[in-house]
């Protein structure tokens, strides 16, 4: 076949197609590539940094990157490893994430992938930021402080939904998700069966009223380590 | 006030054809006129060019120049770069609070006058200096702010307070400015003279693509700090397939202690406007934008002039330089105050509009760039060396400098030096002649290519100033033996963390965390782990950052690890009784003691 690339990930060679990620590639060929705000279905948007690789030697967002004839990516290196496990410790400190009592623990990605990398805690300083709750809404709720500004609900909302409730705010440091209101997330048109509401990675946007119909311990995340279903195609 | 808000909105976006894509020029005529953008006018802009309101507040909060909290009618933007402090702009600070009875960030109480400090403004060679609303002030002195304050109370004009005016254009009525060149050494390139329009008629005289043929030949490598081939990026747009294709003259220069594009604005606009044009013609553009930053705006209507002119003179519009059917214009589109805009997606995402926020990369902009078309964007000395490469010739250029970077370079040379200003040498040069010829023999370290460039010492002063061994965009800084240079890396830590776009997580996380520690040991809590967790920090920060901010922006730790080691060990303390010393029990325990209201038993 004519639009077949052949590339190297970690030594091992793998088929893509013409226009696909390097992620996607890896994926479908079941080599999980970590990744917080990459999700199916939504545009790539190379924020998080979790996916990076080095392609040919140069660090690249995998997740945004496309694939091309025999490049060699290296994905599982220790100093690969490294920068993920920077970001996500970075991604810990710059909110509160109190995983012990958030209703999202064992659904949530960004706590997932801690487990996955074997972090305990983050050796970075914790920044305490303060940041607010928006409970308006009758059935969604955000709490802002664990946001991690990965931008699905922005993108679900804009590109899903048709409808842009969501949108990024502010900048560097102070860049936050804000409703497309003055303020308050009842004063948008967010519905209960968007899909805005589904994609938060973390338990910064909620159901309300759903939070402990699965027990703690019987959670996706407490049953298989976060990518191993795209491990398992492989195996099969 | 609500239905004059409404009035004056529709008639601002009406203005700019009720283009989304203006949104940039409506927001900042809204601030200009009102003094903020409220989220009353957000909803109504959003209404009239078909957007949401919570995309007008994106844009609104991504630039520090714009604002939905009222402002005075007179803001004073006071630089807070580490050379203006080095010029004694602490004193500077104390005037104003003094002056005016407020702290920065405030508005004196009767609505009036606003405080506020703001990154370099491109006056290093001047400092200190400030911006009172678009009006440049110079040299300041405690006496001179003082006085200032007083004639503002007095008048609220901010025009009137330019009293001496500059050289050159700097005096021209449409700039009226107190701002100086301050060109110290001119060179073959950019500071000789040239007839205007013999280089743009001897490139239409060829076909696009032997002008491109010729900037290769060149070996032109752009000047806004990247060094990319300037033939090869023409040659990539010209071939890129679109509808349309777009010139983009980045005259962003935010990087601190570059000046050299304001120079060069102020006295060589035809040169600039004549090379825009060859890259139209080259890459087949109708359009060029100029992207001014929002500092630079006294010298907007002079350089709206300039472009009359070069209309009049056959050198811009319709079959421009007497080619039949080559059309092309240029506007200029104004920034509001984000050092990012000057990254070229930034820069165009900002032309589009939107938040300042780099694009993800594939597609390049000479594939896609504004509005989706292909684009090429270069430095504003760029252009100018274009120009003179057709007047002169591709080989007379390529002669000059080295072998690897051809021509010549404006360095921009602010610091503890004689004579600070705009240098034009020729590539190749060894930083310790440069040093010498601004007067500054005694320098300590010199931080080559701004904040995002290197910090190097004595023993690399025999290095030279090219893309292959010390690069630079032009930012030259001196520091002298007086000076902390730990203090220094911390300043250029907190440029980056003030003007992250905060898009990913390296850059808008890491430097913080870098500035942190770095304080810490500032602070003499240091311990020598810390080095180790500032190398490998900074390492991921640069290698997992989406742009060339944050891919940069740990250089000065690093650069300064490797070269100036000493200064850190120096201030690091050991831990006595293997106990951490930045941890301050007192201090941690200090909130949970207010919410419980009693002293705990055991500290
Ligand atoms: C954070 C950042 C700021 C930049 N600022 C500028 C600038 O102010 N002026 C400039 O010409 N290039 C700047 N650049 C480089 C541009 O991205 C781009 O490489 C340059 O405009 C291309 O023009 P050239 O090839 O003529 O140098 C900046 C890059 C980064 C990453
Ligand atoms: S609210 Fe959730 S989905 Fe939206 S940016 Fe934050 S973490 Fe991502
Ligand atoms: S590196 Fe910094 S400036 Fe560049 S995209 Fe990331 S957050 Fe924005
Ligand atoms: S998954 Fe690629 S950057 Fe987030």
């Amino acid at each position: 076949m004519s639009d077949t690339i052949n590339f190297i990930i970690d030594g091992v060679e793998i088929q893509g197609r013409e226009g696909q990620t390097i992620l996607e590639a890896a994926e479908a060929a079941g080599i999980y590539i970590p990744r917080l705000c990459h999700l199916k279905g939504l545009t790539p948007h190379g924020s998080c940094r979790v996916c990076t690789v080095l392609v040919n030697g140069r660090p690249q967002a995998s997740c945004t990157q496309p694939v091309a004839e025999g490049i060699v990516v290296e994905s599982e290196s220790e100093r690969v490893q490294q920068i993920r496990r920077d970001i996500i410790d970075m991604l810990f400190v710059e909110g509160n994430h109190f995983c012990m009592f958030c209703e999202k623990s064992g659904n949530c990605e960004l706590q997932a992938m801690a487990y996955r990398f074997g972090i305990p805690t983050p050796k970075f300083p914790y920044q305490f930021p303060k940041r607010g709750v928006d409970a308006s809404h009758p059935d969604i709720f955000v709490d802002h402080n664990r946001c991690i500004l990965c931008g699905r609900c922005v993108r679900a909302s804009r590109d899903l939904d048709g409808k842009h409730v969501f949108d990024f705010v502010d900048r560097g440091p102070h860049k936050r998700v804000a409703v497309n209101a003055e303020a308050r997330l009842a004063d948008t048109n967010l519905d209960a069966s968007d899909k805005a509401t589904e994609v938060c990675p973390v338990g910064a946007i909620l159901r309300k009223r759903v939070g402990y119909a699965v027990p703690v311990g019987k959670r996706l995340y407490d049953e298989k380590p976060i990518g191993s279903d795209i491990e398992a195609a492989k195996t099969k | 006030m609500s239905a004059s808000l409404q009035a004056a909105v529709q008639e601002i976006c009406q203005a700019c054809g009720n283009d989304r894509t203006r949104v940039m020029d409506i927001v900042r005529e809204v601030q200009s006129r009102f003094g903020c953008v409220t989220g009353e006018a957000m909803d109504l802009i959003a209404k009239t060019v078909s957007a949401h309101r919570v995309e007008v507040e994106g844009v609104v909060s991504f630039y520090a120049f714009l604002s939905d909290q009222p402002k005075g009618e007179v803001v004073i933007r006071l630089c807070n770069d580490v050379i203006d402090e080095m010029a004694g702009s602490e004193r500077i600070v104390r005037a104003f609070r003094e002056a005016l009875g407020i702290d920065f960030g405030q508005t004196t109480p009767d609505g009036r006058i606003t405080l506020e400090h703001t990154p370099c403004i491109g006056m290093c060679d001047q400092a200190p200096a400030a911006m009172v609303n678009d009006v440049i002030v110079t040299r300041l002195s405690s006496d001179s702010v003082w006085a200032m304050v007083r004639e503002l109370k007095a008048h609220m004009d901010p025009k009137r307070l330019v009293q001496k005016l500059g050289d050159g254009n700097n005096a021209h009525s449409l700039v009226h400015a107190m701002v100086e060149n301050n060109i110290r050494r001119s060179g073959p390139v950019i500071f000789a003279d040239l007839t205007p329009g013999d280089a743009l008629k001897k490139a239409v005289a060829m076909s696009p693509q032997e002008v491109i043929r010729d900037i290769k030949t060149s070996r032109l490598r752009g000047r806004g700090g990247a060094g990319f081939p300037t033939g090869i990026k023409w040659d990539y747009t010209r071939s890129a397939e679109g509808a349309k294709r777009y010139v983009l003259c980045n005259a962003d220069e935010g990087e601190p202690g570059t000046f050299k594009d304001r120079v060069i604005l102020t006295e060589k606009a035809e040169l600039l406007f004549e090379g825009m044009a060859i890259a139209g013609y080259a890459v087949g553009a109708e359009t060029g934008i100029l992207y001014l930053r929002a500092e630079y705006a006294y010298l907007r209507a002079f350089l709206e002039d300039v472009l009359n002119r070069q209309r009049s003179r056959g050198l811009l519009g319709k079959d421009v330089g007497g080619k039949r059917g080559f059309d092309f214009d240029i506007r200029i589109q104004m920034g509001a105050g984000a050092y990012i805009c000057g990254e070229e997606t930034a820069l165009i995402s900002s032309c589009e509009g939107l938040r300042g926020d780099p694009k993800n990369r594939p597609p390049f902009p000479a594939q896609k760039g504004y509005l989706g078309c292909p684009t090429t964007v270069n430095n504003v000395e760029t252009f100018c060396c274009v120009a003179r490469i057709l007047d002169k010739g591709p080989g007379w250029f390529a002669q000059l400098g080295s072998q690897g970077s051809s021509g010549t370079k404006l360095l921009s040379i602010s610091g503890d030096c004689k004579s600070p200003g705009v240098y034009e040498v020729p590539f190749g040069v060894k930083l310790r002649e440069v040093l010498k010829m601004a007067g500054a023999e005694e320098a300590l370290a010199v931080q080559v290519g701004g904040p995002s460039g290197q910090m190097v010492g004595e023993k690399d002063y025999d290095r030279s100033i090219c893309y292959d061994d010390l690069a630079t965009g032009g930012s030259v800084m001196v520091f002298g033996p007086q000076r902390n240079l730990l203090h220094v890396v911390s300043k250029f830590l907190e440029f980056f963390v003030e003007e992250s776009c905060g898009y990913c997580t390296p850059c808008r996380v890491g430097n913080v965390l870098l500035k942190e520690r770095v304080d810490r040991i500032l602070a003499g809590q240091g311990e020598e782990a810390d080095l180790a967790y500032l190398q490998d920090l900074g390492q991921t920060v640069k290698m997992a950052s989406r742009c060339g901010l944050g891919q940069t922006s740990a250089n000065p730790v690093l650069s300064t690890l490797k070269n100036f080691r000493s200064m850190y060990e120096s201030l690091l303390r050991k831990p006595i009784d293997g106990k951490q010393l930045s941890f301050d029990i007192h201090q941690a325990l200090a909130d949970a003691q207010t919410v419980v209201g009693r002293q705990s038993v055991h500290f």
